[in-house]
Order: structure tokens, then C-alpha cells, then sequence
């Protein structure tokens, strides 16, 4: 039901858009979106784009899983 | 920004060793519970849930929509189904839950008008200038309801009289607080923490599940699915849950996708074409504002008020309602009192072939998963 | 009737009149699928092909190697047979079309089961109101198909039915091969031990079939990996003889249900490696995106073999050379036992070390597709 995945915008006509995911094309309305634009990475879901991915947020939580899998067992201390 | 990264298994034995590090010398499983369909399959067919076992309970929540879905709403849902002139599209996974007089495919199967859509946007394709009457299910949480407000605007603006829906949307906050003031505690153990659904959460946001540590002391983390996402909001979870201080808290550990407060134009347009209405959820009952019914201006789009009066004379006419099939403990499932194995009928009478509630037909239900993809005899 | 007023009144759609075994089914047999199967067996239209001697399994011929026989002797070996249907939606999809799905399907499943496919049969049943000239692509497919791999459609049959009674064409066949003199497969070949090899790529026909479907707004550079897997069998058969225990073309329910199949014939547990099933980036994605498991869609240009584990390195090898440069050792036998991985049936070992029961495919999730 929450099924949806991260793709790249490569076209956009008002409100619908041509999302990409490696070599998959599905279209998605963006009315949901604020300001969508063609190279936008975005999550789609059911026929629409439900919000813009933070590719900087994505880096973010990234550093933070390699940061973990990097300390010993006993690194226990909360992270945020 | 592919997903690959959290699909890495490297990344996976590391967080799980550092679980088992965290929670060493705990003589009790740490309980933790998912509200999520897509959650509890992800859980399932990683392997996660197995790896856990021992360290971590990960139990399963009324997080499938289908699941959710009261048995008098499948019923009006057939009702609808057999009214003549009448076309029924719906997603895949509500065709073969059974009701107490059949399931939609059964109806299909006489005659009925059913067909499968991927999306709401999608149904409204299929209206066509005739006088047929077009009724979408529209099943599903936060997540979904946005989908099906776009389609009703465009319904709107076209003129596609034939277009309507029948709204047993659900909003997952009000479950979750049930869930919590029922206060069941199951056998030696209940609920300490919450793995949260990072695609409803990116619709209503990070603070709406504030309450969780506020009013019932307990931590949450919104998450994506992947296992990586999975895992780190156990060993999050884990971590806080350790702290000989500290109050409990709501994590995002999903950023990329989930904002503090949501999609605001999603949140808008779920104000401009719902309300906050009681529905009644398998397993939980009757609970006030859990639900999200058509608004009043909206009226001419509402499947049951331009039909129900038909199907209501449709239901009367066959009888007053079996009810759940005796046996049947979704109800318990959904509650995550009982995991599905230790319902009797699992494997036996209740299989994906030959399903005798919701939580076995669902793609997302509980029992299905744990049919699937949980090893047989591990559990007791 | 002069033959331009012929021409100007022939229909562009299949009639029922096509399917009453009168002289407009003459003309369509005639027109459309004879020029197209032309073969000395097939022309004289007569009701069954009579086919050359095929000699049983006491001849000296069928106990030799599996080398070409001397020229004017006919191949030794057993005779095996198959039949088939096909009925899948869209009738064209990206990589391919029914026809090139019957001919390649039917070939597959000899060539599995150790034969040389010789002889095709088809029948086909079509919608009334069928558009000629898709029929037309299907017949020219099937030509195609059946002379790459060196078989002959010797007999057929054409009926129709009337408008919404089929779902514009579907195809029955049969397969006639000759067994292959290395092949001595079957379940009770398969051993604790044996891997089980993998000739490439999954997840490709299910995906581009699905595409197709109507509402799913879904494009797809994916395309169906319909081709015949004969060369492949046979190189293996050739190279490895004995040491192929057992092969299948993993179709409808995909890789999946075969090693599901393979525990329950074999009374052995199948153990499949997640991480090693090869699938190509866009399946992948495509499966993400749809909620699929590649390991259950359907293929229809591959093998899935079971062969002595001290062979498997070579099986690979023998593959690459025969042109699959993805193929790869995908899972073992394991012994059976008292426990939960010594029971009959297929298992699954999944990236992050767990191990969980395979299950076959259950109810009709995806559309027509073979």
C-alpha cells in the first residue's frame, strides 16, 4: 500500500510529469509538489508524486548508517 | 539516489551486530511494533524478523489498509457491486476478501461488474458518457487518500458525473492511540517502541506521532523500507530504549523523503475533500475520526450516498450478516496480540490458495507474510 | 472471378467462414500459412505428417556419441514429445509475439528435456473479427522462429470462434524431438551435492508482457528474452553428458516455482541463492517499482540446470561459449535431514544471510503471459 519509489523527473507538462527509474518511464501527477522540476529525484506513488526526495537528507542518512556499521558492538550512544 | 545502498548487506550485518551489542544481556526480547503493510513484508521477505528473533520482537500492527477494513464495509462494498448499472473498480487486493456474502470476485463471478485499477487517477479513465455508474474503493491510509482527492478534483472539473467513491480511507494516528489506551498487554511483554511508515508520515509529518512519547511515554522512528532504513530505526529504538535517562522521543530516520510537519499541499487537499469521520476497524472497533469521509460539497461524488439506500434494500434483502467467519483471528493479529502463526487456522484451513480472512489475502497482511516468508517451525 | 475482383474482395478480418473447413479456410491455409511453413511434409495438406523413421532406443545409432550420424543414416535415439498452449495478451510485446512464444516455447520444453527439437504441429483458434494482417505477423514470426532453430511445422489446424469467445489468437502445439544419447535426465538423477545453474538473466518476459497491460501508465526498455534455449542444452548434454542431472525452462512462475517443483520430483531440498540469480538493473527496477519478485516472473529464453557439483564451473563455462555471457551457479541440493533445511522442498537464502521456504507462485498475479 505504501509501495512507492524514488525516480527522476524527464518530463513535465503542468501537472503531469514522466518519471524515470532506470530505464522504466510510469507518469505521475505533481500537483503535490511544490515547484517540481524536470531532474528533480521524487517519490511516486499510485499515480502521483507524493514528495520531493532531499537528496541532501538522503547523503545525510547515509553518513550516519556507514558511521554505525563502522563502530564496534558496544557503540551505543544515540545518535541524535 | 538509487537504493542500493540500503540494500547493502554489509551495512545490515553491521546494524544488527550493533543491535545485538546494545541489547546484550536483556532477558527479554525488546518488543517493537510496525503499522505498516509494506513494513511488515519488507520485514518478512529481508529475513529481518528472523534475524532478530531472540534480540528483537518485531510484531505487526493494524498497518494494512485492506486488512483494516470492518466486514459490514466489504459487505456494502458487494452490495454496491451486485446494483445493476453499476461498475465497481477497486484495487487488486480487495477482490478476494471474503464478506458474509461473498468476496467482490465472487461477485465478478455471477455477474458483477469489478474490475482492477492501480490508482484512482487511473479509474476515472474508465467513466465513460454512459449511465453507468462508476464507484471506486477507495481503501487505504494518508498515504492513498491524496491520490484519490486529485481524482476527484478532476472529476470534478471535467463533469465526470459517473465518477464516485465509496471512502473507507483511515487515518493511522487514531489506531495507534486505541491501540495504546486498550492498554493490552500480551502476556509478559507489550509494546516499548514504534517503527513508523515513512510514506504516510510523509504526508502528515514527523509531529504528528508526538503524542506517542508525550501521552504514552513510549519512542517511535518514522523510516523508509528498505532494510538498512529498517534496521537502523531498530537500533535507534534500541539505543533510546537503553538510556538509563532521557525522555522518549520521535525520530525521523527518514528525511530524504519525510518533512517535520508533512506534505502541506497534500494535507490541504485532504482538508478541501474529507473529513475526519468514525469508522469502524477490523480488530479495533468503532473509533471516532478515524476515518476520512467525502465533505458535504462533495456529495455528488459519494458512491454510498447516490446508491446506499439501493444496496442497503440489496443487504436487507438477503438477511442479517454471518459475521466474521468463526475461527477467524485477524482481529487478534491486528492488535498484534497474536503473531499469525499461532492462530490455528494458519497453514491449515487459511492459506494464500484458500484465505479465510483479510490478513492472509491482502498482499501486505500480516499472515500472509509470515506464510510466505517466515521459516516454518521457527517459532513457538 | 478475375483476380483483381478477388483481390479487392478479400477480407481483412477473420470470419467465422474461415473456420468452417470450407473453401475459405482452404484460402487462408493456402494464402497465409502455407507459403510462410512450406516444407515437404506440410504441403501436401493432407490430415497427419508421415515422418521419416525415427529408430528406437535398441538401435547401434543410439548408443553412440551425440556427433552428426554419417550421411543417409537417420539419427538414433528415443522419441520424445511435448504439447503447449498459448494464449498470452497482448499477442505482441516488446522481444516478441505469440507466435515466436509458441515455436520458442515448444522448442524449449524438448530441448529441457534432453531432445533435439525435429517437428512442430500448431493449431490455432482465432477470435472472429482477428485483424488478417496481425495474423499475417504471427505466421511470418512463427516462420522465422521455427527456421532459426532448424524445425518444421508439419501439420496444423485453423478453427474460429465467434467474436469474444477467445481472446484474438490463441496457439496449441505439439513437439516432436529426439532424445539426445548423453541425456539421461530426470528427477531421480539429482543428488545432495548437485548445483544448480542458472543460464542468465530473469525477470525479463514477465516485465515486458506487464508493461503492456492497459492502466499501468508504465513504459519499459525491458524486453522479453523469447529465444530458443536448444544450443544451450545441447552444449551442456554435449560437454557434460551424465553429469546434467535434470533441466527446466523456467516459465510461469518463474525461477521460483521451478526449484519448488525440482524439492517436490526430487524428494531433495533446493537451496537458491538470492544474491547469485543474475537480474539486469532495469527488471530490477521495474520490480521495485510494481512490488514484483523477479524471482517469480515468468522467462522464456532460459535454463535453469542441475548438475554434479565438481561440473559446475564447467556448466558455466559451456554456457558462456554457447552465447549465455550471464549464466552463473545459483544454488545447491542439499542433504536431506531432520531439519528445517533437510526437508523436501525449496529454500531460499536471502542477502542478508537468513534462509527462508520458497514458495510456488501463488494465484493468478500477473495477465496472460505464455
Amino acid at each position: 500500500m505504501c509501495l512507492a519509489v524514488p525516480g527522476r523527473i524527464v518530463a513535465l507538462s503542468g501537472n503531469r510529469a514522466r518519471v524515470d527509474l532506470a530505464g522504466n518511464t510510469v507518469e505521475a501527477d505533481v500537483s503535490l509538489l511544490e515547484s517540481p522540476q524536470v531532474g528533480d529525484w521524487v517519490v511516486v506513488h499510485a499515480g502521483f508524486a507524493l514528495e520531493k526526495l532531499d537528496e541532501e537528507a538522503a547523503r545525510e542518512t547515509l553518513a550516519l548508517v556507514r558511521e554505525l556499521a563502522s563502530r564496534g558492538r558496544d557503540g551505543r550512544s544515540v545518535t541524535r | 539516489m538509487s537504493l542500493d545502498s540500503y540494500r547493502d548487506p554489509r551495512l545490515v550485518d553491521r546494524l544488527l551486530d550493533q543491535v545485538r551489542g546494545i541489547l546484550a544481556g536483556r532477558p527479554d526480547p525488546l518488543v517493537l511494533m510496525e503499522v505498516c503493510g509494506t513494513h511488515t513484508v519488507a520485514i518478512s521477505r529481508s529475513g529481518l524478523r528472523d534475524l532478530l528473533r531472540g534480540t528483537v520482537e518485531l510484531r505487526s500492527g493494524p498497518g494494512c489498509p485492506v486488512c483494516v477494513t470492518s466486514q459490514a464495509d466489504i459487505d456494502r462494498m458487494v452490495a454496491l457491486a451486485r446494483l445493476p448499472g453499476v461498475t465497481v473498480l477497486t484495487y487488486g487486493d480487495m477482490l478476494r476478501v471474503p464478506g458474509s456474502y461473498g468476496s467482490l470476485e465472487e461477485a465478478r463471478a455471477v455477474g458483477a461488474d469489478v474490475r482492477v485499477v492501480y490508482s484512482a487517477l487511473q479509474a476515472l479513465q474508465m467513466v465513460d458518457g454512459t449511465d453507468r455508474t462508476y464507484v471506486f474503493l477507495g481503501v487505504g491510509f494518508e498515504t492513498t487518500a491524496p491520490g484519490v482527492g486529485l481524482a476527484l478534483e478532476e472529476a470534478r472539473r471535467r463533469n465526470l458525473k459517473g465518477f464516485s467513491v465509496l471512502s473507507v480511507h483511515k487515518t493511522l494516528p487514531p489506531a495507534l492511540r486505541a491501540l495504546l489506551e486498550a492498554g493490552t498487554a500480551r502476556g509478559r511483554s507489550s509494546v516499548q517502541g514504534f517503527i513508523l511508515p515513512g510514506h504516510v508520515s510523509a504526508v502528515i509529518g514527523r509531529q504528528a506521532y508526538d503524542f506517542l512519547a508525550r501521552e504514552f511515554g513510549l519512542p517511535g522512528a518514522v523510516t523508509g523500507f528498505e532494510p538498512v532504513d529498517i534496521l537502523l530505526a531498530v537500533r535507534e529504538l534500541a539505543a533510546l530504549l537503553c538510556r538509563p535517562d532521557g525522555a522518549p522521543q520521535v525520530l525521523n530516520l527518514y528525511p530524504r523523503v519525510v518533512r517535520e510537519r508533512g506534505n502541506p499541499r497534500a494535507q490541504e487537499l485532504l482538508a478541501r475533500v474529507f473529513e475526519p469521520a468514525t469508522a469502524e476497524w477490523r480488530g479495533l472497533g468503532v473509533l471516532d475520526a478515524s476515518g476520512l469521509a467525502l465533505r458535504e460539497e462533495w456529495a455528488d461524488f459519494d458512491a454510498w450516498r447516490r446508491l446506499g439506500r439501493t444496496a442497503e434494500d440489496w443487504l436487507a434483502e438477503r438477511g442479517p450478516a454471518a459475521g466474521a467467519v468463526s475461527g477467524c483471528r485477524c482481529g487478534d493479529v491486528l492488535r498484534g496480540e497474536l503473531v499469525p502463526p499461532e492462530c490455528p487456522l494458519f497453514g491449515r484451513a487459511c492459506y494464500p490458495g484458500r484465505p479465510v480472512g483479510p490478513c492472509m489475502v491482502s498482499s501486505e497482511g500480516s499472515c500472509a507474510a509470515y506464510y510466505r516468508y517466515e521459516k516454518r517451525g521457527a517459532w513457538s | 472471378m478475375s483476380a483483381s475482383a478477388h483481390a479487392r474482395n478479400r477480407p481483412s478480418r477473420v470470419l467465422l467462414a474461415h473456420g468452417s473447413g470450407g473453401r475459405a479456410t482452404a484460402e487462408l491455409i493456402r494464402e497465409l500459412f502455407l507459403p510462410r511453413f512450406a516444407n515437404e511434409h506440410l504441403s501436401p495438406l493432407a490430415d497427419a505428417a508421415v515422418l521419416p523413421r525415427v529408430l528406437g532406443d535398441h538401435h547401434p545409432a543410439a548408443s553412440q556419441s551425440g556427433s552428426d550420424p554419417p550421411p543417409g543414416q537417420t539419427l538414433g535415439g528415443r522419441l520424445v514429445l511435448t504439447t503447449d498452449a498459448f494464449v498470452v495478451s497482448p499477442l505482441f510485446f516488446p522481444g516478441g509475439d505469440i507466435g515466436k512464444l509458441a515455436v520458442f516455447g515448444t522448442v524449449n520444453d524438448l530441448a529441457v528435456s534432453g531432445a533435439t527439437p525435429l517437428y512442430l504441429t500448431a493449431a490455432f483458434i482465432l477470435e472472429e473479427g482477428l485483424d488478417l494482417a496481425d495474423l499475417e505477423r504471427v505466421a511470418a514470426s512463427m516462420a522465422s522462429a521455427a527456421e532459426e532453430v532448424g524445425v518444421a511445422v508439419v501439420a496444423g489446424d485453423t478453427k474460429v470462434v465467434e467474436k469474444g469467445a477467445c481472446d484474438g489468437l490463441f496457439v496449441t502445439t505439439t513437439g516432436v524431438g529426439q532424445l539426445h544419447p548423453r541425456a539421461t535426465l530426470g528427477p531421480s538423477a539429482v543428488r545432495p551435492g548437485d548445483r544448480l545453474v542458472l543460464s542468465g538473466r530473469v525477470g525479463d518476459h514477465g516485465v515486458a508482457v506487464l508493461s503492456c497491460r492497459p492502466g499501468l501508465a508504465f513504459e519499459t526498455t525491458v524486453r522479453s528474452d523469447c529465444a530458443s534455449v536448444a544450443p544451450l542444452a545441447r552444449a551442456l548434454l554435449d560437454r557434460l553428458g551424465p553429469a546434467v542431472r535434470w533441466m527446466r525452462d523456467p516459465t510461469r512462475g518463474g525461477v521460483a516455482t521451478v526449484a519448488y517443483e525440482l524439492g517436490g520430483e526430487a524428494s531433495l531440498p533446493v537451496l537458491l541463492d538470492e544474491e547469485a540469480v543474475p537480474v539486469s538493473p532495469d527488471v530490477a527496477a521495474a520490480c521495485d517499482l510494481l512490488g514484483l519478485d523477479p524471482l517469480y516472473l515468468a522467462n522464456e529464453g532460459k535454463v535453469l540446470a542441475v548438475v554434479a557439483q565438481d561440473s559446475a564451473e564447467e556448466a558455466v563455462r559451456v554456457l558462456n561459449e554457447a552465447g549465455a555471457s550471464d549464466a552463473a551457479v545459483v544454488g545447491e541440493i542439499l542433504p536431506p535431514g531432520p531439519g528445517l533445511l533437510g526437508r523436501p522442498g525449496a529454500y531460499l537464502r536471502t542477502a542478508y544471510g537468513g534462509t527462508r521456504p520458497l514458495e510456488p507462485l501463488e494465484g493468478d498475479q500477473l495477465p496472460r503471459i505464455c
